[in-house]
C-alpha cells in the first residue's frame, strides 16, 4: 500500500482516543487491582500493607470457598445443558421444516434480554406464595415447596442461568450444521441411511470441533456470572449460591473490604487464565490451534 | 433387535412427532413463563395472591401506573439510552479509528498495541472494578452518567477493535489506493470509503456493545446507583430487593423491560443471530 508523508501523524492521531480509554479504565486500573491486592483496605482509606495476608486468607475463607467450589459445579452444569442440549435442539430444528424459524426466534429470545429482568422473573417463579412452581404444585394437590434453601439455591440460580444461554449454542451449533454440504446427507439417504445414522456419522463428526470451542467458552464463561445470581439469591441464603463475581460484590461492596476484594479480583483474573489454557490443552486437536477468548 | 426398534422408531412419524415435542417443549420453557409473567402484571397483588393462575379478567393498569409515577420507570429507560447509546457511539467512532490502523497499516510498535487489545480479551470488569471507583470518587463523577458511560466505552472498545481491525483488514487494497490516485486524504478515505464498507461489522458492533452495556448490572450497581442516574437493570435490582412483596409491580417492571427489547429484537434478529453465531460476544 502506497504510504503518505504524513502517515505516522495520522497512525498516532487514530490510536490515541481509543488507547487512551483502555490504558485510563481497563490496564491501570488491572494493575491498580494486583497492587491493592497486597494491602488491608477499608473503604478506600488508609492501606496498610499485609503483604501475602490476604491470599492467605483467600484459601481459608469459608465463603471464598464455596464461591470456588459452586463455580466448578456450575462449569459442568454449563457444559451439560448450554451446549448439550443448545446441540440436541440444533440437530432436532434440523429434522424438521415447518416452525424452524419460529423455534429459532424463541430459542435465542432469552439471550438477549437483561439477565436482571430474567433474574426478576425467576425470583418471581420461585416464590413461595404466588410463584409459578408453587401454583403448579398446589394445582396438582401437593403442598408449597420453599425452593430457595441452603440445600436447594445453588441449583436454584444454575437453572434459569442455564437455561438462559442454551439458545446461545444452539446457535453456534445450527451455524456448523448449516454449513455441512448438502450433497452429503443426499448420498448418505441414497444408501439409504436414516436420521440417526445421518446425525451419527455426518452431523457430529463434523461440528465436533464447533462443540469443543461451545464448550471452551462455557467453561470460562461461567466465571463472569453475577446478575441473576445477584437478584434471585444474593449469593444466600449463607453464602450457599455463592458464585465468583457475587462474593467479590459482597465482600467488596457491601463489607467494604477493598483490599481483599483486590484479592479476590487477582484470584479471578487468574483462575480465568488457567481455565483457558487447560481447556485448551484437554480439548485441542491436531486440526485447530488453540481458542482462547473467553466471552468472545 | 434394538436396530429394529430404532428403524421402526425412527423412520416412521413417531420420530417427528417426539422431535416436535421436544422442540415445543423447550419453546415453552420460554414462553410460558413469559405469558405467565404479563399475565399477572395486570393484577394487583391480592388478585395474584388469591389466584397466581387465573387469567386477569379486566386489564389492570395499577402496576404499570405504580411503575412510572413511584419507582420511575421511565427515568430509568431515558439513562439507560443515553449512557448505553453515548457509549456505544464513542465505541464506533473510537474503535473504528483504531481498528482502520491496526486492520490496514503497518509500522513499528504495532504487535504492541494488538497484543494489548488481544489481552484486554481477558479482563474482566470484576478486575478492574475497585480501581474504577476509586477513580471515579476522586474526579467526583459518582452517580452521573458519565461514571458508566467511560468503563463501558473501554471495554468495549476491545471487543470493537477486535472485530473491526479483522474486517477491514480483509477490504481489498485496490479501492484505497485508487482513492489515494485521486488525491483523498487519509481521513477521506477513512469517512468516505472505509466506514460505509464496513457497514455489517459495524452493526454487529454496535447491537452488541449496547447490549452489553444496557444489561451490565454489576458496573451499574457501583458506579451508577443512585435513582436520578440509574439505569433499567439498577431499578430492577431495587424493585427486587425493596419491593419484595409487591408482586404486581415486580411483574410490570419485567413485562416492561422485557417487551421492548423484545420488538427490538424480532426488527433486528437477523443481525443479532448472525452476530452470535460468529461467537459475538456475549459477556453477561
Amino acid at each position: 500500500m502506497r504510504q503518505f508523508e504524513d502517515d505516522k501523524k495520522v497512525i498516532i492521531m487514530f490510536l490515541i482516543p481509543a488507547f487512551a480509554f483502555i490504558f485510563i479504565f481497563l490496564l491501570y486500573p488491572l494493575i491498580r487491582t494486583f497492587y491493592n491486592s497486597l494491602f488491608y483496605i477499608l473503604q478506600n482509606t488508609n492501606p496498610r500493607y499485609v503483604g501475602l495476608g490476604n491470599y492467605q486468607k483467600l484459601f481459608t475463607d469459608s465463603g471464598m470457598i464455596t464461591a470456588i467450589w459452586n463455580t466448578l459445579i456450575f462449569m459442568i452444569a454449563a457444559v451439560l445443558i448450554e451446549v448439550g442440549l443448545g446441540t440436541v435442539l440444533a440437530i432436532l430444528i434440523n429434522f424438521i421444516k415447518r416452525g424452524a424459524k419460529f423455534f429459532r426466534i424463541v430459542y435465542v429470545f432469552p439471550v438477549v434480554v437483561s439477565a436482571a429482568a430474567l433474574g426478576l422473573l425467576f425470583s418471581l417463579i420461585y416464590n413461595y406464595r404466588v410463584g409459578l412452581l408453587n401454583t403448579i404444585i398446589s394445582w396438582l394437590g401437593y403442598n408449597p415447596i420453599r425452593w430457595i434453601t441452603r440445600d436447594s439455591s445453588l441449583w436454584a440460580v444454575i437453572a434459569p442461568v442455564t437455561w438462559r444461554y442454551v439458545g446461545f449454542y444452539f446457535i453456534i451449533i445450527l451455524t456448523a450444521i448449516t454449513k455441512i454440504p448438502k450433497t452429503l446427507y443426499e448420498s448418505a439417504e441414497i444408501e439409504g441411511a436414516n436420521r440417526w445414522q445421518k446425525t451419527r456419522h455426518i452431523t457430529l463428526p463434523l461440528i465436533f470441533s464447533d462443540i469443543r470451542i461451545s464448550i471452551i467458552i462455557a467453561i470460562t464463561g461461567v466465571t463472569k456470572v453475577f446478575s441473576m445470581v445477584w437478584i434471585i439469591t444474593q449469593g444466600g441464603p449463607m453464602n450457599s449460591s455463592q458464585v465468583l463475581g457475587t462474593y467479590l460484590y459482597s465482600v467488596t461492596f457491601q463489607r467494604r473490604l477493598f483490599g481483599y476484594g483486590s484479592t479476590i479480583a487477582v484470584f479471578i483474573v487468574i483462575f480465568g487464565l488457567l481455565l483457558v489454557v487447560l481447556t485448551n490443552k484437554l480439548l485441542k486437536s491436531d486440526d485447530d490451534s488453540g481458542y482462547g477468548t473467553p466471552g468472545m | 433387535m434394538m436396530d429394529k426398534l430404532k428403524k421402526v422408531f425412527i423412520k416412521s412419524n413417531i420420530g417427528r412427532i417426539f422431535i416436535y415435542a421436544f422442540l415445543i417443549f423447550w419453546a415453552l420453557t420460554t414462553i410460558a413463563p413469559l405469558v405467565w409473567v404479563l399475565n399477572n402484571s395486570f393484577k394487583v397483588t391480592d388478585e395474584i395472591m388469591d389466584s397466581p393462575f387465573g387469567f386477569a379478567e379486566n386489564l389492570n393498569w395499577e402496576n404499570f401506573q405504580v411503575a412510572v409515577e413511584r419507582v420511575d420507570i421511565i427515568r430509568s429507560y431515558i439513562n439507560s439510552f443515553i449512557m448505553s447509546g453515548t457509549a456505544t457511539i464513542l465505541v464506533l467512532f473510537f474503535g473504528g479509528m483504531a481498528a482502520y490502523i491496526l486492520g490496514r497499516f503497518e509500522f513499528k510498535f504495532k504487535k504492541f498495541f494488538t497484543t494489548i487489545v488481544a489481552l484486554g480479551l481477558l479482563i474482566p470488569a470484576f478486575s478492574t472494578i475497585i480501581p474504577v471507583y476509586d477513580l471515579m470518587i476522586k474526579l467526583n463523577l459518582i452517580n452521573t452518567y458519565l461514571a458508566l458511560i467511560l468503563p463501558h466505552t473501554a471495554s468495549n472498545l476491545i471487543f470493537a477493535i477486535f472485530v473491526l481491525s479483522s474486517y477491514m483488514s480483509s477490504l481489498p487494497d485496490s479501492i484505497e489506493e485508487a482513492a489515494i490516485v485521486d488525491g483523498a486524504s487519509r481521513f477521506q478515505i477513512f469517512t468516505r470509503i472505509i466506514i460505509p464498507m464496513s457497514r455489517p461489522a459495524l452493526a454487529t458492533v454496535a447491537i452488541f456493545s449496547f447490549l452489553w452495556s444496557y444489561n451490565d448490572l454489576f458496573s451499574a450497581l457501583i458506579l451508577v446507583s443512585d435513582r436520578s442516574v440509574r439505569p433499567i437493570v439498577v431499578l430492577l435490582n431495587e424493585v427486587s430487593s425493596r419491593y419484595g412483596v409487591d408482586y404486581g409491580l415486580q411483574a410490570a417492571a419485567v413485562v416492561l423491560t422485557i417487551v421492548p427489547i423484545f420488538l427490538v429484537y424480532l426488527l433486528l434478529q437477523d443481525y443479532i443471530v448472525r452476530g452470535l453465531a460468529r461467537q459475538g460476544s456475549v459477556k453477561e
